[in-house]
């Protein structure tokens, strides 16, 4: 069972929860940029969290499915339409064989989560399916998705989409794919035109002078053009470190606000480099990590303090809060 | 002394991840000590620690947070966990792992910086070479991009700082120089430091195993060879 990739999209990789484990050896974790909605697309089809879906970037691609998949489309709402029929997002839909799926542009947020039941069948590379297109590994031959690519799903994929489908509750009929009454809310869409993301106080935040300290908080901060998996650079004010010594190259996280010498700042993201040398005035609490990749260049943000204890309830909260999204799902799976 | 080395200070990085912080200066006795502490945690296998990243003078702990038990604070966790280790003592240094030759074709097309940096440093870009190329480098930690290390050992005399602005794209297997240290990059990517030849040698393979050439600990020897040789042995 394959799906063929009519149209790529602007910028289409395998993604799943990451490569862990091997950042002593410098490998880089990757994973889905908004592991919140690739979660809530993977229950929606039916999959465990883990399985890879096909993250989509403000153009998503045009595919073919040779047989009958079960899918859901989470993260940024897209123009989606099935062979020209708008195709509902945020629940499972069943698409006949050779069903055209052409995923279109954004309307709100940047990346979108396309799971289809059994999960996107590319071999895991050091633990993980996603893609690391620097290295070329991972994912469809360590690249984004080309004009004419094959990809293979689950051999019992179309199986698998009929058997879960029969079990699903408050099923609906559309022209060309099936659907259901219910789905679930979008949960990571920027809710306007600057947002709030929590942050704690980095290592270094006592190394900046007393203005760069408050302008951190108080500043909106806008996403750079120059901004990509691994990192996002903001526009805001200039940041001046009292001290000018080197520091010696140390871990970074997901979400490390780094602050080179040149007043520039950049928030670590998924591809981000296991180590670095650059002073953190911040880290970005993991509960707003998913929301930040929402965020389109030229868009705004704030920083919210938060301690790392708050910032720990807050994960906890996000992680409870998805767990009861699941739970529903199964219900309406009748399980 | 082993007292001092065994003195650390805690740092959250973040919510899921803390760093312990043995040293700001770099200190060859407690970078090596800190390879055989994440070894020591590994071997502990706690299934919410996810990750444990050995540095040049510090250490840290990634968190998975969906597995750390309810009610445990992980940050105080983890540092009484370093104790404990340090308390027991860590396990002696293995037999120095290996040792690595690294060809090295130090011709100017490979060589973008080897100019500068021999005005910088006041010597030929012969003596540049011959300095390079002598024995006592060590792999001190891995990081940045998979399977990059960051090699100490660099002659004194070549001590130069990181370029003023990177270069937007450095090929696969350009070794570079900066800040007392050598770097192998492992494929295409942008770097700031002082590229002054290039291995036809793999740094990262994941299809091989293990995919990364270079290990924490080993003594490395860069050997000059031609570019009839660099392509002679130029992985396909």
């Amino acid at each position: 069972m394959t799906l063929r990739v009519l149209r790529p999209g602007l910028y289409t990789t395998v993604q799943d929860l990451g490569r862990y484990g091997l950042q002593h050896l410098g490998v880089v974790p990757c994973g889905a940029m908004d592991a919140v909605a690739h979660r809530l697309a993977n229950a929606l089809v039916g999959n465990e969290p883990g399985a890879a879906t096909l993250e989509c970037t403000v153009i998503g691609p045009e595919l073919q499915f040779e047989q009958a998949a079960l899918v859901a489309l989470c993260g940024a709402a897209f123009e989606a339409t099935l062979e020209g029929e708008a195709m509902p997002q945020n629940r499972p839909v069943l698409l006949p064989a050779g069903a055209r799926l052409r995923v279109g542009r954004t309307l709100r947020g940047v990346r979108g989560y396309l799971a289809v039941a059994g999960g996107i069948c590319v071999p895991a590379v050091l633990g993980s399916r996603s893609t690391y297109v620097p290295a070329t590994y991972g994912g469809l031959e360590g690249r984004a998705l080309r004009v004419g690519d094959v990809i293979a799903l689950a051999a019992a994929a179309p199986a698998l989409a009929a058997a879960r489908f029969a079990r699903l509750r408050n099923a609906r009929t559309a022209a060309r794919f099936r659907s259901t009454g219910w789905h679930v809310e979008a949960m990571t869409l920027p809710s306007g035109a600057t947002i709030a993301v929590r942050a704690m106080e980095g290592r270094h935040y006592a190394e900046f002078d007393a203005g760069s300290k408050r302008a951190f908080f108080d500043a909106t901060w806008r996403i750079s053009q120059d901004s990509n998996r691994m990192g996002f650079r903001l526009l805001g004010p200039a940041l001046v470190r009292r001290s000018s010594g080197e520091l010696l190259s140390e871990p970074t996280c997901l979400g490390t606000v780094q602050a080179p010498a040149d007043g520039s700042v950049i928030v670590l993201m998924a591809d981000h480099q296991t180590t670095g040398g650059y002073p953190k005035i911040a880290e970005v609490a993991g509960a707003d990590v998913a929301l930040l990749s929402q965020l389109a260049p030229g868009g705004g943000l704030r920083f919210a303090r938060c301690s790392a204890g708050e910032a720990r309830d807050a994960l906890r909260g996000l992680h409870a809060k998805i767990e009861s999204i699941i739970r529903g799902i199964e219900l309406q799976y009748g399980g | 002394m082993a007292a001092a080395r065994n003195s650390f200070s805690m740092f959250p990085l973040g919510d899921s991840a803390v760093l312990a912080e043995f040293g700001t200066s770099l200190d060859l006795e407690v970078n090596a000590r800190l390879q055989r502490l994440a070894e020591a945690v590994r071997a502990k296998g706690l299934p919410w620690i996810c990750d444990i990243v050995p540095a040049l003078g510090s250490l840290a702990l990634h968190f998975d947070p969906a597995r750390v038990p309810a009610g445990l604070d992980p940050v105080a966790a983890a540092e009484g966990l370093l104790k404990d280790c340090l308390r027991v003592g860590l396990a002696a240094r293995r037999a120095r792992p290996v040792s690595l030759e690294v060809p090295v074709c130090y011709d100017a097309e490979f060589a973008p910086d080897l100019d500068e940096v021999a005005k910088l440093v006041k010597l030929t870009v012969d003596e540049v070479v011959r300095r390079h190329a002598a024995p006592g480098h060590c792999v001190l930690m891995m990081g940045f991009a998979p399977g990059q290390p960051y090699i100490g050992g660099l002659d004194a005399a070549l001590a130069v700082p990181r370029r003023a602005t990177p270069r937007t794209r450095v090929p696969a297997g350009s070794v570079a120089i900066a800040n007392a240290q050598t770097a192998v990059y492992p494929f295409e990517i942008s770097g700031g430091w002082n590229v002054i030849g290039r291995t036809p040698l793999k740094v990262f393979d994941v299809t091989r195993d293990p995919a990364a050439l270079f290990v924490p600990g080993m003594s490395v020897r860069f050997v000059a060879i031609t570019r009839a040789e660099y392509e002679r042995r130029r992985a396909p």
